[in-house]
């Protein structure tokens, strides 16, 4: 038992590592020797620099990248700095939070559904402006990435939000608030001068991760991205696809393009930062007091309630689509609701159900066992983890999925080991492991440790502490980590395509497949049921403690 | 004839400074009180004596409790029971069930039953034992408390700040309890505090850290 808790954090480490250490040697192996066996070449490389869609690919990947991480953090500090402490915030908290399970592709879907040419926002002025055809517009899939964009930014200002609220209380913000306001600074200026550079420095690894997920996103870029040329990392996957086996070294050579390039615009963002703080500093100690900011304030806060509606409204959108019969445009509704669409395919999606539903639950279980051995190991040794421990949780979110997973695919390929659904879960459990340990790891350690020291002087021994006091007492948190983890592995498409070899169907690769077709009842069907796998489990893990402690006030959050 | 708690010169460090030092005996049935401002390691003397040292502390010397040396042992299996300023009830187990966590195990269901029913009504608490501990008074809670310490027949008891929460005519009472507990049952008793009416209300030996003579 002791020495299974010892090893805990080693298999975490190599969980978390070891997929993505391989992957990138199985891509550099086939970009720099693409002839098994033969001279190391850099042919790939050059293959890469002649396709002719190489300069907008990659400056798409760029500024849709740079451009969904600057605004979706603009928004977040808007609405922290000028709402933070009132009734109004913790309203938009609480709509926007939920948002953050709801799957990407899903979110995606919905958001197209609004914006569409015969999408429901031109639907709704269709009558004033005297439509009776959808106008002919390249929405979504405009060549400049605008729709994805937006699509990214409703996505991430949810995760930032939440990473922002989470650094709150250790700035403290209240404090510092009260402070500035006494000191005659108005809400935003006196937040953004004193709160902001401490939680800044605490959200800084969240925000890289949304630049390297923004910049090589995939199934995202497949709903709402350009087509000609796509994203960098959508013609990646398209190379990994083509049967012409020269193609593949192709993507390897992209693939390490993209990898540049998240590393560049990172070091960039650094420096930004930097440079930031620098002028700042100077900014706030100069004493201006920006003491009329309502009109801003109620901009930040309109600005932020985009995405919610965005989200709220693409999900009833894509619940109309699933149970639309004839809807033409530019009626608002449709004529008539049947439930056809959703028996159609019903037999796909229980099989696809069926598959979300055990790899979820394998990558979780997984993560779970992992990060409960880890935090009671930290626990028994009394040594917290360290600051390059945290960064090291980060690392498999910071390296583009696309940037390793073609290279593990082709190592898997090589061992005959691409089966089944095992190289999946252990795929997917890359990505849901951080999230279950970082979701897990405040809690755990918030709990008051006098309650291990009352056990262990009542004769308990460790193993009895963990599993009759603090496992129980913390059933919560262990239960919304499980969740967050089931949403991560059911929003999944990258892994679950590539190391699936197309062959493991969940709701969310069913969903994505539809993307280039025009069945909206269909997308309606899958994105919906898609967004209810994930759902459900947080759903669960509010109403089982509620339940199993509803007789235990000392319980209630 | 056991001897009590013995310190025999424990010294607790930290990154080789030493924090705390203490060497004495605490005779069964005595109490004794430890006095000092916060910060004095008042707190980590009894962390060293439960076995629950933070990381960076280290503890030398030996604690003996009743002839049987229990410095190596984990904190588990030392026999040393303790109350804190909080009564850190089990929220998740009702008042039975946290008084059953202190019951030695084995014996019949029916057995460990009346075992609880015969503490809680030892302490006036007869019928609570399906309550929910959030839901009785600061006092009811600081004697349930008391009794799952007792439970689980500890060999010493060690009480930190355990009154300084309760409100004045509670803590009297509770104070009285626990001594004349502890009295009964022969148990050597280690207390903490800043009040001096706790040291008084003890009636034994002093000793006051931050003083170089101790």
């Amino acid at each position: 038992m002791n020495r299974l808790l010892m090893l805990a954090p080693v298999l975490t480490v190599a969980a978390l590592l070891g997929p993505v250490v391989a992957g990138l040697v199985g891509v550099l192996r086939p970009a720099l020797f693409p002839v098994t066996d033969g001279p190391a070449s850099l042919a790939a490389l050059h293959g890469l620099l002649e396709w002719p869609g190489l300069g907008p690919a990659v400056r798409l990947s760029v500024v849709t990248g740079l451009a969904a991480t600057l605004l979706s953090l603009a928004i977040v500090i808007g609405l922290v700095a000028g709402w933070s402490g009132t009734r109004a915030f913790r309203a938009a908290s609480r709509v926007l939070s939920p948002l953050l399970s709801m799957p990407h592709a899903a979110a995606a879907f919905g958001l197209a559904f609004l914006i569409a040419p015969s999408g429901w926002v031109v639907r709704a002025v269709a009558p004033l402006a005297g439509l009776d055809r959808p106008p002919d517009l390249p929405i979504p899939g405009d060549a400049g990435g605008l729709a994805l964009i937006a699509g990214l930014v409703a996505k991430e200002v949810p995760f930032l939000l939440l990473m922002t609220l989470a650094a709150l209380p250790q700035a403290n913000a209240e404090g510092a608030r009260t402070l500035s306001a006494t000191l005659g600074y108005g809400r935003m200026t006196g937040w953004i001068k004193t709160v902001l550079p401490q939680v800044y420095a605490q959200i800084r690894l969240p925000v890289y991760v949304v630049l390297a997920y923004s910049m090589s996103v995939v199934d995202v870029a497949m709903i709402l991205g350009p087509n000609t040329p796509p994203p960098l990392a959508v013609q990646i996957v398209r190379w990994m696809a083509d049967p012409a086996l020269g193609q593949r070294n192709l993507a390897a050579a992209g693939s390490l393009l993209q990898l540049a390039l998240v590393v560049g615009a990172i070091g960039a963002w650094r420096l930004v930062e930097l440079a930031v703080a620098a002028w700042g500093r100077g900014w706030a100690s100069g004493g201006r007091r920006g003491q009329r900011d309502g009109a801003l304030r109620f901009l930040a806060l309109g600005v932020a309630a985009l995405p919610a509606l965005a989200a709220g409204g693409g999900l009833a959108v894509l619940a109309l689509w699933s149970v639309a019969g004839y809807w033409a445009f530019p009626m608002l509704l449709p004529a008539d609701f049947t439930a056809t669409s959703w028996m159609r395919h019903a037999g796909g999606l229980a099989g696809a159900a069926g598959n979300t539903a055990l790899i979820a639950l394998a990558a979780t279980g997984v993560a779970l066992l992992l990060t409960l051995g880890c935090l009671e190991a930290e626990h028994r040794r009394r040594r917290p983890i360290t600051a390059a421990g945290l960064r090291l949780l980060y690392l498999p979110l910071l390296v583009p999925q696309i940037a390793f997973l073609p290279g593990l695919q082709v190592l898997l390929l090589h061992a005959g080991a691409d089966r089944g659904a095992v190289p999946v879960i252990a795929a997917h459990l890359v990505f849901v492991l951080p999230y279950v340990l970082l979701s897990l790891g405040d809690p755990w350690r918030a709990w008051d440790d006098r309650f291990a020291t009352v056990a262990a002087s009542l004769g308990a021994r460790p193993r009895s502490v963990l599993l009759r006091v603090r496992l129980p007492m913390l059933l919560r948190p262990v239960l919304t980590a499980a969740a967050v983890g089931m949403a991560v592995s059911v929003g999944q498409y990258l892994p679950t395509l590539l190391i699936g070899g197309g062959r493991v169907a969940t709701l969310t690769t069913e969903a994505v497949a539809l993307a280039s077709g025009a069945d909206r009842r269909a997308i309606g069907v899958f994105a919906l049921a898609q967004t209810a796998a994930a759902l459900v489990p947080f759903t669960l893990a509010i109403a089982l403690p509620a339940w199993f402690w509803r007789n235990r006030r000392g319980l209630h959050a | 004839m056991p001897d009590g708690l013995v310190l025999r010169d424990l010294t607790v460090h930290l990154r080789g400074r030493v924090v705390v030092r203490m060497d004495r005996r605490v005779a069964p049935g005595e109490v004794l009180t430890v006095m000092g401002p916060s910060g004095i390691g008042k707190s980590t003397l009894l962390a060293a004596i439960t076995g629950t040292l933070a990381p960076g502390f280290a503890a030398s010397g030996r604690i003996v409790l009743n002839d049987r040396d229990v410095t190596a042992l984990p904190a588990h299996l030392r026999r040393i029971g303790i109350l804190f300023q909080d009564d850190l009830l089990f929220p998740h187990l009702d008042v039975a069930g946290n008084l059953g966590f202190g019951l030695a195990p084995g014996g019949t269901r029916k057995d460990r039953r009346r075992q609880i029913d015969a503490a809680l009504a030892e302490v006036g608490l007869t019928g609570f034992g399906g309550r929910d501990p959030a839901t009785l008074s600061g006092g009811q809670r600081a004697r349930v408390a008391l009794m799952r310490t007792l439970l689980s027949q500890p060999e010493a008891l060690l009480l930190d700040e355990a009154f300084s929460r309760l409100d004045a005519a509670r803590r009297d009472r509770t104070r009285r309890m626990v001594f004349d507990t502890a009295r009964l049952r022969g148990l050597p008793v280690l207390m903490v505090t800043h009040d001096p009416d706790d040291a008084a209300a003890a009636g034994g030996a002093v000793a006051t850290l931050g003083n170089p003579a101790d």
